[in-house]
């Protein structure tokens, strides 16, 4: 052994203590608002909830299955997946237009996109605050709109059928203008040849859009689909200016629940054990974004 | 097909025009449409509720809702907790993400990989789903109801380690190693060559920062409880609640002040916030 070798691995071996030291502050915050809650959360849902006279106990999988058996937690789970179901397709399909559209050459394009943009920038808070003079029965703006064409006044945020549609359409509002910068992107990277070309062999709008478009706007579709799917659980802001998940749980959402559960009415081991299904839920997201579309897409 | 292509000639560009003053049309519509909320409550703020819900365009002009609305809470705190808050968060996050997105790009230590890995996994398991352990965490931590409180959750932030490690992995060895020669220390590296290489990154990191916790509501309205915390987007909420009796006309004014400065810096910098917005976000 000469001491060439050695020396290197002094060097290597200070070098891995010093990137080690530089990980450690993000790991300590990281441990404390991640890593543990997560494992908390976890421990938590395995207990009963303790009161002053029974202490809480160990019930292994019991608040899950009193989880599974309480109807309104299956109306929670099946508005989130309406608004998940609704709320993804329509502001990517949105998106996807605006992009388009303010790609394309036409008058006031600038002003068309600061439009587009602008709900982006907003607090969710102060969206519903605006959105409040849409719904507000009789006097609102929908009623009016609607009442020009005779149609009664409508309690758009005070009735179980149009509750959740009501609080999906500012979700819509406030988000596809965010996709769309990233479509408007996407479309300012394809080279304009390619619809020259395209127009010589005489594809029409609508063959070049689904054939060349679309396929090269892939790996921005999923990008945005996988963050779409993250707010569809965290974006509920409105909830609590608008409706506060009624009326009667008609447009509750989890993370709103979860709040209600354990801030409202104390109950942590029902709430412990939605956060870990929403975590399930999560991480399975995760794994997919990591394991497959990683490799098949290729990001810089 | 051939006879599509002879005939593209002449009916073709007539189509492209035509559907050109349609795509006009349809795309200026969608504008207003969206913009439509925001126009409302200028409308609303600037007449007394009476003259707002009527629609009547000769209805008078007053401030008296923006003054009722100034009134009505301790908006001057607000602000500032909110302007604390966001450079309280901002200034952790450059803090952890520099050094950890550093040490992700350019060091090689035992479960560094593994490490990574936990790391992009936060990116999934949110603050806002762990509110209640988070909220326990702070509590133990006696940082409930305060600034830091609210912005320690953020701060390790598995996005800025993945921005910044990205950013540090583009600059090209030659200036690492040129500077090392010169007798730069590892530290001296990270401080001479990398922070500054990354300059639009952090610029691009900082500006969607600032726009996201400015905006950030349900997690400060967990973890504060008084005045001498709270952000503007809790205030907000708590002064349009229905329970204090508010007329839709004095709450449109509230709205459109604590959104003002967000939005006077968008209009200002709109090219620099969508750039970051798009930098941030393509990865």
């Amino acid at each position: 052994m000469t001491d060439a070798p050695l020396l290197d691995r002094i060097e290597s071996r200070k070098l891995a203590i010093y990137g080690s030291l530089l990980v450690l502050p993000s790991v300590f915050m990281l441990s404390l608002f991640a890593f543990w809650p997560t494992v908390a959360t976890l421990w938590a849902s395995l207990f009963s909830k303790g009161t002053v006279r029974r202490p809480s106990q160990f019930v292994a999988l019991d608040n899950y299955e009193y989880l599974f058996s309480d109807p309104s937690f299956w109306q929670v789970v099946t508005n989130n997946l309406i608004y998940a179901g609704v709320t993804i397709p329509v502001s990517i399909g949105l998106a996807l237009g605006m992009a388009l559209w303010a790609n394309a050459r036409i008058p006031a394009r600038a002003m068309v996109r600061i439009a587009y943009f602008t709900p982006t920038m907003l607090p969710m808070v102060a969206a519903a605050n605006l959105w409040l003079f849409f719904y507000t029965p009789d006097i609102g703006v929908l009623d009016r709109l609607f009442g020009v064409f005779g149609f009664s006044g409508v309690n758009w945020l005070g009735q179980p059928e149009t509750a959740l549609g009501s609080i999906i359409m500012v979700t819509i509002w406030k988000e596809a203008g965010f996709f769309m910068i990233f479509y408007l992107a996407a479309l300012q990277t394809i080279p304009p040849d390619l619809k020259e070309a395209a127009l010589i062999e005489g594809a029409g709008r609508w063959t070049y859009f689904r054939r060349i478009l679309l396929p090269l706007l892939m790996p921005t579709t999923l990008f945005v689909m996988v963050n779409a799917l993250i707010n569809s659980v965290k974006l509920i802001d409105h909830l609590f200016i608008l409706t506060k998940g009624g009326p009667d749980n008609a447009s509750k959402l989890i993370l709103y629940w979860i709040w209600e559960m354990a801030f409202s009415y104390f109950d942590r081991p029902s709430a412990a054990a939605m956060t870990v299904l929403v975590l399930i839920v999560l991480g399975l997201l995760a794994v997919l974004q990591f394991a497959v579309l990683e490799r098949r897409i290729h990001y810089r | 097909m051939t006879d599509i292509v002879t005939a593209r000639p002449a009916t073709g560009a007539f189509a492209g025009r035509a559907l050109l003053t349609l795509d006009a049309l349809g795309a200026i519509l969608l504008a207003l449409i969206w913009i439509a909320p925001l126009v409302f409550a200028v409308w609303a703020a600037f007449h007394t509720p009476q003259g707002a819900l009527s629609f009547d365009l000769s209805a008078p002009v007053t401030l008296e809702n923006f003054r009722t609305a100034w009134e009505g809470a301790p908006w001057p705190r607000y602000f500032l907790n909110t302007t604390l808050l966001v450079t309280v968060i901002l200034a952790g996050q450059l803090f952890f993400c520099t050094l950890t997105g550093y040490a992700f790009a350019r060091f090689r230590f035992p479960g560094s990989d593994a490490l990574f890995m936990l790391v992009l996994l936060q990116l999934f398991i949110l603050p806002e789903v762990l509110i209640v352990e988070n909220y326990a965490m702070v509590s133990r931590l006696g940082l409930f109801d305060t600034v830091l409180g609210i912005g320690a959750p953020y701060m390790a932030s598995a996005f800025g380690i993945f921005l910044l490690r990205q950013a540090f992995k583009g600059v090209p060895r030659e200036l690492e190693e040129a500077a090392r020669v010169e007798g730069c220390g590892w530290t001296g590296v990270l401080w001479r060559v990398y922070i500054p290489a990354a300059k639009p990154v952090y610029l691009a990191y900082a500006l969607v920062s600032i726009a996201t916790h400015w905006n950030n509501f349900l997690w400060p309205l967990v973890v504060t409880n008084s005045n001498e915390t709270r952000p503007l987007t809790v205030g907000l909420s708590l002064f349009a609640a229905p329970e204090s009796g508010v007329n839709i006309a004095v709450i449109s004014a509230a709205t459109l002040f604590t959104i003002a400065p967000l939005m006077v810096a968008f209009l200002l910098f709109q090219r620099q916030f969508i750039q970051a917005f798009l930098r941030a976000g393509i990865r």
